[in-house]
């Protein structure tokens, strides 16, 4: 036989975490220069499902490009529509009833829930643990049912429109979203029984995967990433836009840096969510969804307009150069998990691959919308 | 004020000094006949490029907060000013202004804090040879940013670690951003 095998000490291999691969949760390419088990280096390939949204955003009109929206993230596809109205009714000043308002509130908000259901169960199983998974599933199935029941889609909502809404809720939906409330309620303390105390969870995530404050403002990170590094920030508290002003809720922050603190803050940002939904039910105020006046045409003035909003997985922002015609001269799409995903080169350094997997899992990576 | 702090700061850094008063463009051409406001809008349509400076801008109807056009050779001193105030990236992209002649690459940053204040930094440089420093060195998520205006751009940013493809396929050739890009 074969005699023993002599392997350099400083010897390493190149190992390729995907296009395909279930841990990245779509065609996302991590090119891992190993040592062992360990990552001596990483570089992340991106592209693999890109369709240029922007240049779409240049060649049709305002409307048009409206539905490419929620095809950048399925999960939490009605905050980047809300990105895109809010843009334009900024850029062309169109009022916005107060009913709509509050109704779009309300949608993004259980919209953020269902994704951070859906993110919990893959979490979850990356980590090993499946049952997790067809809990959250079905908690999100009722979700998904409710804002099917109004918007029409269960994952591409292309539900609001500049200045108001498409489709006024009815008291079947009012009546079924408070039902909701409590069964979600009763669900998040499940999952913290089930899984949070659980001691191989914790270990996986205790202390790993850290992502220092210094190191999300070198690269931007956003949403829940940043915040379980300690930083208190949040579009919806920074930089209110729509309603959000009116409405009672906190900002979940975690100082551990690690990748169990962005799980804390994703389950704690849930039960906000289920407030702001509740106070929104209790204000939701009478009268149209659409506004009186509107322009039949979109022609912003000629300019250049940004608006940001906080979607599931961070600050997602929108850039409109206008020309003053009705299609725009450039269309920017920043994307949150764009910014996030780019520091994981640098953090992933020297760690495990399993534990850098779990890092992966807690960034909360949806790829259409890295690849826009 | 952080945005006071900024502004400041960038008309110190800017050798013209003089700031420029936003124009309210809508106003006029109201009262005026309707041969007068062909008039202006031929005048519009003539209207030159920006010319470089430090603007501030009404949060409420644009987004952000200060807007400053600077030379490219101003750029990273202008990025370490927002850097020492604790600023983060938030995007990097282009503009291409074909009838100008010239690609403007846009950065905007803003802030971890509830003292609001969004830069918008904007250099340009002449289309045939758009080349800019870049800013990877000072923020490294700039890296991404620029390789992805590099791809639908053009734009060359001197000193990046890895300009290749990012979002186009690696053997990519093509601008798909440029106004006169034909697929």
């Amino acid at each position: 036989m074969s005699g023993p095998i002599h392997i350099r000490s400083d010897e390493t291999f190149t190992l390729n975490v995907g296009p395909q691969h279930p841990a990245t949760h779509g065609v996302l390419r991590v090119k891992m220069e190993m040592d062992g088990e360990y990552i001596v280096k990483a570089e992340t390939v991106l592209g693999y499902i890109h369709r240029m949204h922007e240049l779409m955003g240049e060649n049709r009109t305002y409307p048009q490009v409206l539905p490419n929206l929620s095809r950048l993230d399925y999960l939490g596809a009605m905050g980047y529509t809300h990105a895109h109205v809010l843009a334009i009714e900024r850029a062309a000043s169109i009022e916005v009833p107060e009913r709509a308002e509050y109704i779009r509130v309300l949608m993004v908000e259980l919209n953020r829930i269902s994704s951070h259901l859906f993110w919990f169960g893959a979490f979850v199983m990356d980590l090993g643990g499946f049952t997790p998974l067809m809990y959250a599933i079905e908690d999100r199935e009722h979700i998904l049912d409710l804002m099917e029941a109004v918007t029409g889609s269960r994952l591409t909502y292309c539900y609001f429109r500049f200045g108001g809404l498409y489709n006024d809720v009815d008291d079947d939906f009012i009546n079924a979203t408070r039902a909701v409330i409590p069964r979600l309620r009763k669900s998040l303390k499940k999952y913290d029984a089930l899984v949070t105390g659980n001691i191989i969870f914790r270990k996986r995530l205790e202390g790993i995967g850290p992502i220092s404050a210094e190191m999300c403002r070198k690269y931007g990170a956003t949403g829940p990433v940043a915040r379980g590094a300690g930083l208190d920030f949040d579009v919806r508290k920074n930089e209110p836009y729509s309603v959000y002003s009116e409405f009672d809720f906190d900002i979940p922050v975690y100082h551990e840096c690690d990748s169990l603190a962005r799980y804390n803050v994703r389950m704690d940002e849930m039960e906000q969510s289920l407030r702001i939904i509740e106070q929104a039910l209790d204000k939701l105020p009478e009268g149209p969804i659409m506004p009186k006046k509107k322009p039949k045409l979109i022609k912003p003035p000629k300019g250049d307009y940004y608006q940001a909003v906080e979607t599931a997985r961070g600050s997602f922002g929108i850039r409109i150069v206008s020309d003053g015609t009705k299609n725009a001269y450039r269309f920017k799409l920043r994307s949150p998990t764009y910014s996030n995903m780019s520091l994981f080169d640098e953090a992933c350094e020297g760690m495990m691959i399993m534990d850098a997997l779990a890092m992966m899992g807690s960034l909360d990576l949806v790829i259409p919308e890295i690849d826009r | 004020m952080i945005k006071d702090t900024i502004k400041q700061a960038f008309l110190d850094l800017l050798p013209d000094p003089e700031p420029i008063i936003e124009e309210p463009v809508v106003e006029a051409a109201a009262n005026d006949t309707a041969e007068d406001g062909k008039k202006k809008k031929a005048v519009k349509k003539e209207e030159p490029p920006r010319v470089n400076g430090v603007l501030e801008c009404d949060h409420a109807a644009h987004g952000y907060d200060i807007d400053v056009q600077l030379e490219p050779g101003e750029l990273l001193a202008a990025v370490m000013i927002l850097d020492k105030n604790d600023f983060f990236l938030e995007s990097i992209t282009g503009v291409d202004w074909i009838k100008e002649k010239q690609l403007e690459s846009v950065y905007d940053f803003s802030r971890y804090d509830f003292d609001q204040c969004r830069v918008v930094i904007r250099t340009r440089t002449p289309r045939d040879n758009p080349n800019i420093p870049t800013i990877s060195k000072i923020y490294p998520g700039a890296n991404w940013h620029e390789r992805e205006t590099h791809d639908f751009f053009g734009i060359k940013f001197e000193g990046h670690p890895h300009l290749i493809p990012l979002l186009l396929p690696e053997d990519a050739d093509f601008h798909p951003l440029l106004k006169d890009f034909k697929p």
